[in-house]
């Protein structure tokens, strides 16, 4: 196995703990009084945090050289998908015992589940287009524009998280700095670049 | 490369040795951060604290067999699954929280538009005859218990007294760090109990409730002294709380150091924070939505479904004369 392999196998392993901790004290009733509640949210808040860990390779790269990173982001963004459709299937069987008339009036009447949803319909076309051959299919520069979708998706998830709290907003604010540091970093490589440029001409 | 600085062969790694070396420093790394992650995960998801069991009541007339055909919620859970925003606003995290909490001694004054205005000890609430009352409480967030409670009529207190007839209200204000009532005699537990910030929070402390006077004076709302024949835990509200079965259960009080009667509509927490979301009655209503989620059903804490919320909470027969040719919609 080499470097590249081991860490793909290294990230691949820690990725699935939290899910085999969810499991285990679901089998062993450690997950409180309510275990839905329970899954819903950590599941929802790994979706989160999965999704940031994907958005901070391209700073990490940037900032500290770490190229080898790349090779990560692919899996790590399956992983936000991952356990963002497990969210969902939590939500549709448990809360709505798949009761399609009750997601859809659900969707229709609560914005914070409509743009949950809506978020995570978006990584759909994500997760699909993140083969070897679809990217060859689409062109780089084509996939890189559709991938850019990211951006919202995070947003939309944020806002989906602050949406559910009742008072207590510390981590929807903390969760808020972390991603504006992550999409601030973008948007000040983006201001950089003209004046590299103007100072050339 | 002069002949000196070339490796002998012998100097050379071979390369069985290399690999294991490397799949031993690889199995270490990979176990570490697997540690890691799991250690990361178990700070933010502990497991349940051990349980504390209070001391039992004396004397407590047991309930009567009720139609309330519904299985009790297990004390575990009842325990270990709440909101007590003083103390944390994580539901399970409550129980550890609050378990500092001093609440000996303690004192409720009852006071404004009454005759006979007093500060009554505790023990001199838990002497009023104790009863067993089987309710099921309903929270405002869509989930639900069925409670043993112990207590007694707030009519009881009330009586002694004796409201005036301006007196149409009544408000009730929980414990908190530092904001020790008004009132003379008012003796409270001092010290750390653990209690946390109204910033931290979300809400502004202390917290305060309030019925209309007819509500309270209703025999199904009681201020409850136990759970399962045992002291009220800490986490629940120790030494005395509210329960008014028909309302969501943020209306049910906790911790009550104070209890006022007044002509005018009290200043109530949650309407206080988010009047849009949350009003003074709060009844359990199944066709009134919270603005952000539905209340038409609700998960009993045990059951892995959803079943429908009953209009009142189950309690329409009893108390809906309360509410006759109000629009609930409106007095939500």
């Amino acid at each position: 196995m080499n470097d590249a392999k081991f860490n793909k196998f290294l990230v691949f392993i820690n990725s699935l703990i939290p899910l085999a901790f969810l499991l285990w004290d679901w089998f062993f009733n450690q997950l409180g009084a309510n275990p839905i509640e329970f899954f819903l949210r950590t599941t929802g808040i790994l979706t989160l945090i999965f999704i940031f860990i994907t958005l901070a390779v391209t700073p990490l790269r940037q900032i500290f050289g770490w190229n080898q990173l790349i090779k990560l982001r692919r899996m790590l963004g399956l992983y936000a998908f991952f356990y963002g459709v497990i969210h969902l299937v939590t939500y549709s069987i448990f809360d709505k015992s798949l009761d399609v008339s009750a997601i859809v009036s659900d969707i229709w009447q609560r914005p914070f589940i409509a743009v949950g949803m809506t978020a995570l319909v978006l990584m759909i076309p994500l997760a699909v287009t993140s083969t070897n051959g679809m990217i060859k299919r689409l062109g780089g520069k084509n996939w890189a524009r559709l991938h850019k979708l990211i951006y919202v998706i995070a947003i939309l998830g944020l806002i989906h998280y602050f949406w559910i709290q009742k008072s207590d907003y510390f981590y929807p604010i903390l969760f808020a700095i972390i991603l504006a540091v992550l999409l601030g970093h973008r948007v000040y490589k983006i201001m950089e670049k003209p004046k590299v440029q103007r100072q050339k001409a | 490369m002069s002949e000196s600085k070339k490796i002998k062969s012998s100097e050379i790694t071979d390369e069985r040795t290399y690999l294991n070396r490397r799949n031993f420093i690889r199995t270490g790394v990979l176990a570490g951060a697997a540690v890691a992650t799991g250690v990361g995960y178990r700070l933010f998801n502990p497991p349940p604290p051990k349980e504390v069991v209070t001391a039992e009541i004396d004397d407590v007339i047991r309930s009567k067999p009720t139609s309330l055909k519904d299985e009790l919620t297990s004390f575990e859970d009842i325990t270990n699954y709440n909101n007590y925003y003083e103390f944390t606003t994580s539901k399970t995290g409550v129980a550890s929280a609050a378990e500092n909490f001093v609440t000996k001694p303690w004192t409720v004054s009852v006071d404004g538009l009454v005759n006979k205005p007093k500060v009554f000890g505790i023990e001199e609430l838990l002497k009023i005859e104790q009863e067993e009352r089987i309710y099921r409480f309903r929270c405002v967030e869509g989930w639900s218990m069925v409670i043993p409670w112990v207590g007694f009529p707030i009519k009881k207190l009330l009586d002694k007294v004796e409201p005036q007839g301006k007196a149409k209200y009544v408000a009730f204000q929980t414990f908190y760090d530092g904001s020790n009532p008004k009132g003379k005699g008012v003796n409270l537990p001092k010290g750390d109990n653990g209690m946390q910030s109204s910033l931290s929070a979300g809400i502004e402390f202390p917290y305060l409730e309030g019925l209309r006077l007819d509500e309270a004076l209703h025999p199904l709302a009681i201020l409850a002294t136990g759970i399962y024949g045992k002291l009220m835990p800490n986490q629940n509200g120790a030494p005395i709380r509210l329960v008014v079965p028909w309302k969501y259960g943020f209306k049910s009080i906790k911790s009550i150091v104070r209890i006022t009667l007044t002509d005018k509509q009290p200043i109530t927490t949650w309407s206080r924070s988010a009047p849009s979301e949350y009003g003074f009655y709060s009844n359990v209503n199944p066709k009134v939505d919270h603005p952000r989620w539905s209340q038409a059903t609700e998960r009993r804490i045990g059951e892995f479904g959803r079943r429908d919320t009953l209009m009142f909470n189950g309690y329409g027969e009893e108390v809906a004369n309360l509410y006759k040719g109000m629009d609930l919609s409106k007095f939500y």
